[in-house]
Order: C-alpha cells, then structure tokens, then sequence
C-alpha cells in the first residue's frame, strides 16, 4: 500500500524538479542562519546562488559526525529554541551525543514519512502496533509512535525490556505489528517458546526490523520463528529518525527512500567523490524539508550502493541496499553504536596505562554479546582473586555507564592478545549478519 | 618475619601451569610451597621458592605477569587444634584472612601454614603476643 501516491510515484523529472527548488530552499536557509554553514560555503567558494541544477550538489562541502560534535550542542540549527518543540540525541558515542532538534512541522514531516513507512511494510489503520522500540531520546521509539499514530493504528508504546509482560499483551491487545531491533525480535520468539507460546496463537502478521544490521537468512528465521512477514527500514537521528528508507512489502527488494525529503548520493569513501549508480560506496545525505535541524551532505559512514531502476511496487523512489558495513570501526551491538574507543577509554581510565584489549562480538542465541579481553598486565595484577573480580566488574561497570550495553570482561595473559603489524585488530566479530 | 611469595597470572588454558613448572625447573629453581586459586576464567599461582627474585625476572622474561606479595609463616604442631588457634588469635585482633594454604614438613612433626592477611604487621604482633613461631624469610625459602 502505497501512503502518498503523489509524491512516492511521482516520475522523476518532476521529483528532480521539486528537490532541486527545496534544496535551493535550504540551502539559502542554513547559509543565512548558521555562521558554520555559512563560514563552510565562504571557504568552498560556493554561494547558494550557485546551486542551479542538482548535480551542483557536490560544490558544497561535505558534515560529518565531528562537525556536528564541534556545534554541540544547538550550533546547527537553523531556528531559536522557541520554535523547537522536540529534541532527541544520539547514544554519545564518543562523548557528547549528537542533538537533533524538531519543529512542529518537522514532526509532522517525520510522522508523514513514518506513515509511508509503516504503510510500505503493509501496515494500515486497524493495526495494533506493539512498539518496542526504546521511547526517549532514542528517535526509534517515537519515530513509530507519532507514524502508526498518524496512520490511523492503535498504538501499544511498550518500549524494551520485560519480555514476558510484552508476550502476555501481545496475546491479549491482539498485536498485529511488531516493531523492534531484529535480534530483539528473535529474543521475543526464543521467550515465546519457553514460556509455551505458539507464535500461531497471536495475531502478528508485519514486524518492522531496523537500528542494526541484519541478513537475509535472519529474516527467514524471523518469519518462522514468529510467522510474520519482516520488513527492513533505515534511519538515522542526523536525518530525521527512522522514516528516511523502508523496504516494500510487495518486492522487499531495497529499501525506498524517500528522496522527496532525503536527497541520497553515493560517495568514494576515501576521495569525496561522487560514485555512479549502483556502485557501492558511503551513503551521503542532504535533507530537503527539516526545518530545525536541516542537513547538507551528511557523511552517514554507512556503505550501501543505490538502484534507480524502477520497483514492481509502483514507486519511483530509488532504492538503497541493506547497508553492508561502516567506514569507521563502529559496531552496532543489540542496537547500541559502539565505537573500540570507547572501551579503549574506559581501560585507560582505570589504569592510565595503554591496557592491550580485544573485544570479541559474537551472538547467542538471539542476543549480541560483547566480551571485552584484557591482558593482565602488573599494573593491574593482584594475588587475591577478589582484586581481579573486582577489577572485571568495574570495567564491566563503566563501559555500562559509558556504553548502556552488559559487557563481559575476561582477563587474558599478556601477549595472549595477537599483535598486527600496524593497526591493531581490536575488534573480532563471529557475528554472522 | 614477613616472607616472599611471588603470584604469577594464569589464563584457564592447558599447559600454562606445566610452562611455569618448567620455566623455573629449567631455571634450577626450588619451588618451597604453591598454591593454585582459580576461577572460571583465570588462577593465581602463588609460590614461595629458594630464589624470589631470580625467579620473578626468569617468568616474566617468559611472557608471565608476575606480582611480588609478602606473606606470614608460622609453625604450628602437626595435631587437631594448631589451625584453629592461630584463626582464633586473628579473630581476636579482628584481623582478616585473605588466603592460606598449608604444608606438612617432611618430619611429619609440623605444619607450616602461609598466610595473606589484610593488615601483616598487626598480624605478626597478634601471633607473636600469642606465642605462635613465626619462621622468617630465610628459614623458609631454604626449606
């Protein structure tokens, strides 16, 4: 089902045309409000005068990740405060977390794109939406909430955690949706069988699966083991939250973005420059309607290629493949972004001596696990068994605190760790995606 | 009074105990007394040998993480009851037991147990105000 005909199958010599006038639009916006964009533009040498066709995208420079850091945490946006009704932030993987902020129509924009999304998946008004999604500053959680509510379903805002009472009113609000991380899903079919509920007695039929990477052979195992049918989506705080790309129910063949809102290009990772159609490279951003937090050609780190070809579902809209990995060392671990440096902060924190570490990610069962290896070196030796204990469960502790994830600290002997030439390999992930 | 014990790190692995053996045997080292701790994961090896220092350097030349501790001797009659007065002194002074481990000398006629307690010199003072023999580092390393 298709939420907005108009613009979701609009030909694409209109949809150029009315992105190339928004994104003049907003160009023009950032340039006369925010000194960063405008002091950016001054040293490319680029005037939003300039910007005549669509392909003199790539004259403007390029945000990154450390460019919103070094704004933290209000510098980019385009309104006062006053005008900003909603805010939400990144987990802080490094630091400050990333702050986005919302007007009321960009609220209204993300439940439209929402609305598709949810629609696109097969949902419709009637649904009982069970949202497990985290509700806070998580944009997840609220993203499918003001959507599903837009969309005209009942919306159950159960949030994450307590498995058992979620199965209970599964059965008993008669949930038709489900809406969480894929591994959470899994989690949920694993208690089901536990507690002796066939996933036949429910009434699932669409699980909308996104915020980690996941394969196609999880998809299988997930429409199994919960008997619904699974739909991948893509989003990102920096855009709008999730809503920026769903796959179709009809083909589930790539992900739709929907490029009325979300200008996509595909980029050369090392030289900045732009890749062909359907060449794999890293996904750039450049929205086109956000008014409070409105972004130029977001770096998303994330490696994906785009298909332009057109969809058996009838939308134009180009479509991105299931990302297939990172340009930096981020790990995605139940949800969670985890960048080794993190915990390479935490170690050093505690000891104030470069500790050698390995963290080893892998899955059981349905859950990611993180184990983090630490080579026991004097600094950090004691005799008593409670000194080492006690020293795995603050570890353990700070990168809870640090991260929000439960980690496992295994304290290895020295040199036990393989040393690489050059870079070292800190990370070992068994997961199989 | 006090007397050296090295720890030396140990992953749960196979082998690893046998390596330590053999790095010190190969060293021409005594091991005196050991005692091995271990958890899921990891053990602590403690040791007390003839030749603490030279033994320390040998294992970590190897690759080990070693750790250098003093510890508490004392003799105690080889019958019921000598473990269970000296634990009654430390009570008394309201001194911690971290570990312990004991040995029986060849004669038979004694036991020498090795103690790790939180606070040594209170330690010794109690043992010795309660007429405990406390067997200094010398007489121990050159069991």
């Amino acid at each position: 089902m298709i939420w907005n005909e108009e613009y979701e199958t609009m030909p694409r010599e209109a949809l150029r045309a009315i992105q190339l006038k928004r994104l003049r639009a907003t160009v023009e916006r950032v340039a006369v409000t925010v000194p960063y964009y405008r002091d950016r533009m001054a040293e490319a040498g680029v005037r939003p005068e300039d910007i005549r066709s669509l392909d003199d995208l790539t004259l403007l420079p390029f945000l990154t990740k450390e460019d919103l850091r070094a704004n933290y945490p209000f510098g980019l946006f385009t309104v006062p405060l006053e005008q900003v009704v909603r805010l939400h932030a990144s987990s802080g993987t490094t630091g400050k977390p990333t702050v986005v902020g919302y007007t009321r129509r960009d609220i209204g924009t993300w439940a439209e794109v929402m609305a598709r999304t949810l629609s696109a998946a097969g949902v419709h008004a009637g649904d009982v939406v069970h949202n497990a999604y985290g509700y806070g500053l998580f944009t997840g959680g609220l993203g499918f909430h003001y959507g599903a509510e837009n969309l005209g379903a009942t919306v159950i805002p159960i949030s994450g955690g307590n498995s058992k009472r979620q199965i209970m009113l599964m059965q008993d609000f008669g949930s038709t949706v489900l809406c969480s991380t894929p591994s959470y899903a899994l989690n949920l079919a694993e208690i089901m069988t536990e507690m002796g509920v066939a996933p036949s007695t429910l009434f699932l039929r669409v699980g909308i699966f996104g915020a980690e990477p996941w394969s196609q052979g999880m998809r299988e195992e997930i429409e199994r083991k919960l008997g619904l049918t699974a739909i991948d989506i893509y989003g990102l705080s920096e855009i709008i939250g999730p809503g920026v790309a769903v796959e179709c129910a009809e083909a589930k063949c790539g992900l739709h973005i929907f490029e009325d809102h979300f200008l996509p290009e595909i980029i050369d990772p090392a030289t900045g420059q732009i890749l062909p159609p359907g060449s794999a490279g890293e996904l750039v951003f450049t929205t086109l309607t956000k008014e409070a937090f409105p972004v130029i050609r977001y770096r998303t780190k994330d490696l994906t290629r785009l298909h332009y070809e057109p969809c058996p579902c009838g939308r134009t809209l180009v479509r991105m493949d299931k990302v297939t990995g990172r340009t930096d060392d981020m790990l995605i671990i139940r949800g969670v972004n985890v960048f080794p440096s993190q915990v390479e902060h935490v170690l050093m924190s505690i000891e104030e001596v470069e500790p050698h570490y390995q963290i080893i990610v892998d899955r059981e069962g349905a859950l990611d696990t993180m184990e983090v290896q630490v080579e026991v070196g004097e600094a950090i030796f004691s005799d008593e068994i409670k000194g080492l204990e006690r020293l795995t469960k603050r570890i353990e502790g700070e990168i809870k605190d640090l991260l929000g994830i439960t980690c496992r600290v295994k304290l290895v002997e020295p040199k036990s760790i393989a040393r690489s030439e050059g870079k070292a390999k800190r990370v070992i992930d068994r997961r199989t995606i | 009074m006090k007397v050296e014990q090295i720890a030396v790190f140990l992953e749960n692995k196979s082998g690893r105990l046998a390596e330590v053996t053999a790095v010190l045997a190969a060293a021409g080292i005594n091991i005196r007394a050991l005692s091995l701790a271990d958890t899921a994961d990891f053990g602590i090896l403690r040791l007390i040998v003839d030749r603490t220092e030279e033994a320390k350097e040998t294992l970590r030349r190897e690759g080990f993480t070693v750790g250098k501790t003093e510890v508490v001797a004392v003799e105690v009659a080889d019958r019921p009851g000598g473990l269970a007065h000296i634990l009654a002194l430390m009570d008394e002074a309201g001194i911690n037991v971290e570990y312990m481990y004991a040995f029986v000398q060849k004669s038979g006629e004694h036991a020498i147990l090795i103690f790790r307690f939180d606070n040594i010199d209170a330690a010794i003072a109690g043992l010795t105000r309660g007429g405990v023999r406390i067997l200094s580092g010398e007489e121990v390393h050159a069991i």
